[in-house]
């Protein structure tokens, strides 16, 4: 669905920069009436900033096995019988500060999940460019890669993505390609909602008079496709971009419980909550309820902004 | 419109040949499935012949070929596991896969659509507000977190629920074996399926709030109100009759990801369907079975996707236009 | 509907309330699955356990694990070693009713070293067998090998009758494009016989009421299913939807045990874990030493030793559950165990070793280890990488499933590893075993031997010992050759042992069951109130 409806007359630039002007306003003025909103978007905040400030914040770095004691491993948050004042929500099997491992481990995780919406953005936008400017084709063949692509679930393209890296870099370590395997794997399972929007929109942008005009003065296409309908297409792509953030986030989870996220050796919110896991019926419930309740609450939160962004980007609900 | 049909066809026969390739290429680097099939004290000279055996030593071409000649006769060879025809496996265990995914999808649209209905339709109510808050629960915790919850609560805690297989299942006819007839079948059914549904269920909750939306502000509606309908009639008859055409497509559409993500659900539950074939395929390095689930996934997407194409293409007189003239 | 439907609901209800009315079905569980009914296609514990309630071998092991009495009543060895006399029991039926004698036996020991068969190290290749009589077989040997039949409780002796009648004489090859019969179906002469078999989904076994033997058991039915995750299996059983079941988390034993309707059977299991070094290779092939390979120098390994405290991994990883190990065979299966114990945990120690060897501020490695094989496998590993940063030494650790950690490790897979964490338990219960196969040298392109020797440990006198073990037939003299290759081996620091890991067995409380130390879960023994 395209909901950017562009003046015929006035130059591309101009264009843009009053759009811009006009949905910044009516979008704060939305962002001001929703209470939820607000809160959502402090929540992602504070959390982002966590995650940037991790080794500020956090009481001893988990990556670091020199600073993890084995001793310690497995004890109760501290105001529980057992409990160890230094270590505030408890430690995971391993010694691990959990509350060290949690800030950490959201740094992993959201650097996962941009990473991997980066990556399928990037994709998606210019395949979707392509075939929508070219059309023809060159449509036809990246819209059946598009289909191929369907096929394989997220789940399915990380279990083959990580097989054939390590096959091809026999050797190396885990700890050192597991964050790029996830990266592509989420990437490469994600591009094709960006594609299919992009080109929906560049279909019909192409055939206005801006583009028709760009192409008559001898701009060359990719010059026209990026600087001048890019800009009238990238709408909605913000909404997708949102909501797969947290799909990412707990695509990255699920990967994990299938051995192969991140090593236990450096772990994501993902990571913590599979290694928790299995602590569930033990007894040591703090060491999946503390990263499985920042986990929720993080992808909660940016849920909730993806909706008002939805919503708001989208003029006819206003 | 044959040549369009047969264009489609053999477009979607492409895409399966590529499936095969990629299935069969990304395949090749999983791992050895040889020293999955012995012990770790077997001579060596043993896993040798094993692996010539198995036509491993090959060059990398003629094992394409092999493959994908096989696999138009359907024939996908033997589990390096279980010794037994692959395709055999997987038929054993489709019944399984397909009820659970049924059951959740009917699941996802029995409780997505009138929520998303309600959060429409009553869009500042707190009700509506908690609906769409809880829904999204249910896409902030992974799966198989969920899953494990449910049975702690249901089996473990309460003991209501079963927490893993099928319970009581009846054969019909010859093959198809289904727990939708006892009480433990259906008693087994329901943490499963809430558990894969509750994604899909958030999803179409969303999207039939967003479709009512979009269709409350049409010309026709207005139209329908302004010649005094009563409300009741407008939202259920009309609104909700025009909502439920993109929702069906898409839940058709999304028939296919529920089968994917059983993977996780059936790994939670231990139940005996495909997807629980096909990870521990992937850990024991059981190519034949990986291979032939992958292209069985991948026939199906091409078999809906063709319908769902097919059937613009006879519905929208617009779309033969372009599809006539392209 | 139609009536042909109805009645299958009607039998379909029947067979609920038969099953509720004999009360005698064992629900178990198991980590892994029966994937083949064929008994010599899977070399695994579980599947041989899981076999050895419906096939029985012609000897037996008992609860000790000590070799008695099968389908041979007994047996006698030739002066010069070279030929064994097996004398069969009379009046034992297989399943169908067949007659068991001499021919089955000849029959099976074809079969078992038959291409497609995993079990072909079972009896050797050059052995003959011969038919005396009916119930007599010999078995003519080139060489003398004392532990001939150690292994033969798990050979299970098949009908010839049967196997030919259902053209499954030979065992599934593994490129086969038909299933066998004999990997759906089974026709021995134990306890129980197959109802049902759906691989890897549910398998039903029905007591065998003509069995030779009285049982011990008192079981009408038991239902196997398996299920792989643990938090599943755990649930099951303290949901009362299973009686027994392999393994139980050892985190989760306190829960099983606090459930007032489940109790954790648990005891040490033969399986030694350790640790190993690249010893071979003259630059190491994940770490930042260039030029030389500090492994070879037995002060880097013995630096190694000291730095790991088993204790912590004992009591924080293992829960107390694992008996830490000197040796690198379980201390059950020689009699002076007690002669050998580790070096303190001393980690100034191993620094100053460190440095004495040249590495004062230690050095990087890279570390293979599998994270869903033994017990707590991965946190073992990740444990030993927190021990080693604190002599200096810095562990890249490398956790993966068992299937890519195996193909990158083993021989099939260039032995691609520094440092590795492995089990080992010898299968045929005998140190012979263990220092052949992962002691010996690998400098013989042509012999098995040092195959599973993933570092490429090497000292001739070991070599030259275990060559004699394996002919000597005097217990005592062979036990001092024993003792004394393993003195060498323990003080060339060959590997870091590190303990013998824990059964636990998740066991309802209406159920008595034995628990053997292969880890073989026999539910012949079972009895279910």
């Amino acid at each position: 669905m395209s909901s950017t409806t562009a003046p015929a007359a006035t130059s591309a630039s101009a264009r843009k920069g009053r759009i811009a002007r006009i949905l910044d306003s009516d979008i704060y003025a939305s962002f001001r009436s929703s209470k939820v909103t607000m809160l959502a978007a402090f929540v992602v905040v504070v959390m982002m900033l966590a995650a940037l400030l991790a080794p500020v914040l956090a009481t001893m770095n988990p990556f670091d096995p020199a600073q993890v004691f084995l001793m310690n491993a497995s004890l109760p948050p501290s105001w529980l019988p057992n409990g160890d004042p230094q270590f505030v929500i408890g430690t995971d099997d391993q010694g691990r500060d959990l509350y060290s491992a949690i800030l950490y481990g959201l740094r992993v995780s959201l650097a996962v999940g941009f990473a991997g919406v980066a990556l399928a953005a990037t994709l998606g936008i210019g395949l979707g460019l392509i075939a929508g400017y070219f059309g023809g084709r060159v449509d036809a063949i990246i819209m059946r890669v598009a289909d191929i692509q369907l096929t394989f679930p997220a789940i399915l393209i990380a279990l083959l993505v990580d097989g054939v890296v390590h096959a091809l870099l026999k050797g190396t370590n885990r700890e050192g390609t597991a964050f790029w395997v996830l990266a592509l794997s989420i990437g490469l399972s994600f591009w094709v909602q960006y594609a299919r929007t992009i080109r929906g929109s560049t279909l019909v942008e192409r055939n206005k008079d801006y583009v028709q005009a760009a192409r008559l003065v001898g701009l060359p296409a990719p010059v026209i496709m990026v600087r001048h309908v890019l800009p009238n297409v990238i709408g909605p792509v913000l909404v997708i971009l949102t909501i797969n953030l947290g799909l990412a986030i707990i695509t990255e989870a699920t990967l994990s419980f299938l051995g192969v996220g991140l090593p236990p050796t450096q772990p994501s919110l993902g990571t913590l909550i599979n290694i928790g896991n299995q602590y569930l019926f033990s007894g040591d419930w703090w060491i999946v309820a503390f990263p499985g309740a920042t986990l929720a609450v993080l992808v909660l939160a940016v849920n909730l902004l993806g909706d008002w962004l939805r919503d708001a980007l989208n003029p006819k609900l206003r | 419109m044959t040549a369009f049909i047969l264009r489609r066809l053999l477009q979607s026969l492409g895409v399966l040949i590529a499936v095969a390739l990629i299935a069969f290429l990304m395949f090749r680097f999983v791992g050895d499935p040889v020293n999955q099939m012995v012990g770790i004290d077997t001579p060596q000279a043993e896993v040798e012949r094993l692996r010539q055996e198995l036509g491993l030593n090959d060059p990398v071409l003629v094992q394409i070929a092999r493959f994908i000649a096989n696999a138009a006769r359907f024939e996908f060879g033997i589990s390096y596991q279980f010794r037994l025809p692959v395709t055999q496996l997987l038929a054993e265990r489709a019944p399984a896969t397909l009820e659970l995914a049924l059951v959740s999808a009917i699941f996802s649209l029995a409780v997505g659509i009138p929520m998303g209905v309600y959060t429409a339709l009553r869009r500042d109510s707190a009700l509506a507000k908690a609906f769409q808050a809880v829904s999204l629960v249910g896409v902030s915790l992974p799966t198989f977190l969920i899953g494990i919850l449910l049975i702690y609560l249901f089996s473990v805690t309460l003991g209501w629920l079963p927490s893993f297989g099928r319970g009581q299942v009846v054969k019909l006819g010859n093959g198809w074996s289904t727990g939708l007839l006892t009480t433990s079948g259906l008693k087994a059914l329901i943490l499963p399926a809430i558990t894969l549904g509750l994604f899909q269920m958030t999803l179409i909750m969303r999207l039939v709030r967003a479709e009512m939306l979009e269709v409350l502000r049409t010309d026709y509606i207005k139209f329908a109100r302004a010649r005094g309908l009563k409300t009741r009639a407008i939202h259920f008859g009309h609104a909700l009759k025009n909502t439920l055409v993109p929702v069906i497509t898409i839940a058709g559409l999304q028939l296919g990801s529920i089968i994917a993500f059983a993977i996780i659900t059936e790994t939670v539950f231990q139940w005996p369907g495909m997807g629980l074939l096909f990870l521990k395929a992937v850990q024991s390095v059981d190519i034949p079975i990986m291979a032939a689930y992958l292209m069985m996934i991948g026939f199906l997407f091409v078999v809906i996707n063709l319908i769902v194409d097919l059937l613009y293409a006879l519905v929208d007189p617009r779309l033969r236009a372009t599809i006539g003239s392209a | 509907m139609s009536i042909k439907r109805s009645l299958l609901l009607a039998t379909a209800v029947l067979a609920i309330g038969l099953s509720a009315a004999s009360a005698k079905t064992l629900r178990y569980a198991n980590q892994g699955e029966l994937r083949s009914l064929d008994p010599y296609t899977v070399n695994e514990t579980t599947t041989n356990a899981h076999l050895g309630h419906v096939y029985e071998g012609l000897t037996s092991r008992g609860k000790d694990l000590a070799i008695g009495p099968g389908l041979a009543e007994r047996w006698e060895t030739s002066a010069d070693g070279l030929k064994w006399r097996f004398f069969l029991r009379k009046n034992v039926k297989f399943h169908n009713g067949e007659d068991f004698t001499a021919d089955d036996v000849l029959f099976s020991a074809d079969r078992v070293r038959a291409q497609g068969s995993n079990f072909t190290t079972r009896v050797p290749r050059d052995a003959k067998f011969v038919k005396v009589d009916d119930h007599t077989v010999d078995v003519v040997l080139t060489s003398p090998n004392p532990i001939l039949n150690s292994q033969w409780d798990t050979w299970y002796i098949m009908s010839k009758k049967w196997a030919e009648a259902n053209n499954t004489a030979a065992p599934t090859p593994a490129a086969a494009t038909t299933p066998s019969h004999a990997s759906l179906n089974a026709n021995g002469t134990g306890p129980f016989k197959i109802e049902s078999h759906q691989p890897g989904v549910r398998t039903v076994f029905k007591a065998n009421t003509a069995w030779w033997q009285k049982p011990e058991h008192n079981l009408t039915e038991i239902v196997f299913t398996p299920i792989a995750s643990n938090a599943t299996r755990v649930a099951a059983l303290l949901s009362g939807e299973v009686d027994v079941i392999e393994p139980v988390p050892i985190q989760d034993i306190e829960r099983v045990k606090a459930s007032g309707n489940a109790d954790a059977l648990t005891g040490p299991e033969l399986r030694t874990i350790f640790l190993g070094f690249d010893q071979i290779r003259d630059e190491l092939l994940e770490s930042n030493v260039k030029g030389k390979n500090p492994f070879k120098d037995k002060r880097v390994r013995q630096a190694f030793y000291q730095a790991i405290d088993i204790e912590a991994i004992k009591s924080r990883v293992m829960r107390g559950l694992a008996t830490p190990s000197a040796l690198m065979i379980a201390p059950e299966l020689v009699p002076w165990s007690k002669d050998f114990v580790r070096p303190k945990f001393d980690p100034d120690g191993a620094k100053k070793l460190l440095a004495e060897a040249g590495y004062p501020n230690g050095f990087e490695v890279g570390m293979d280890c599998p994270n869903d094989r033994y017990v707590n496998d991965g946190q073992i590993c990740q444990a030993a990488v927190g021990m080693l940063a604190r002599i200096g030494v810095k562990v890249n650790l490398n956790a993966q499933p068992k299937g890519n950690y195996f193909a990158k490790v083993l021989k099939s897979g260039n032995y691609t590893t520094s440092f590795y964490l492995l089990g080992w338990t010898p299968g045929t219960f005998d140190s012979h075993n263990v220092l052949f196969d992962i002691h010996g040298c690998r400098d013989n392109p042509n012999s098995s031997r040092g195959e599973s020797n993933l570092g490429g440990y090497c000292n001739k006198e070991v070599d030259a010992l275990t060559d004699k073990i394996l002919v000597e037939t005097d217990t005592a003299k062979r036990n001092d050759m024993i003792k004394q290759a393993f003195t060498i081996t323990t003080n060339d620091y060959s590997y870091i042992p590190l303990h013998q890991q824990a059964l636990a067995w998740g066991v309802s409380k209406s159920v008595k069951l034995t628990q053997r130390a292969d880890n073989s879960v026999l539910l012949y023994w079972a009895t279910k109130n």
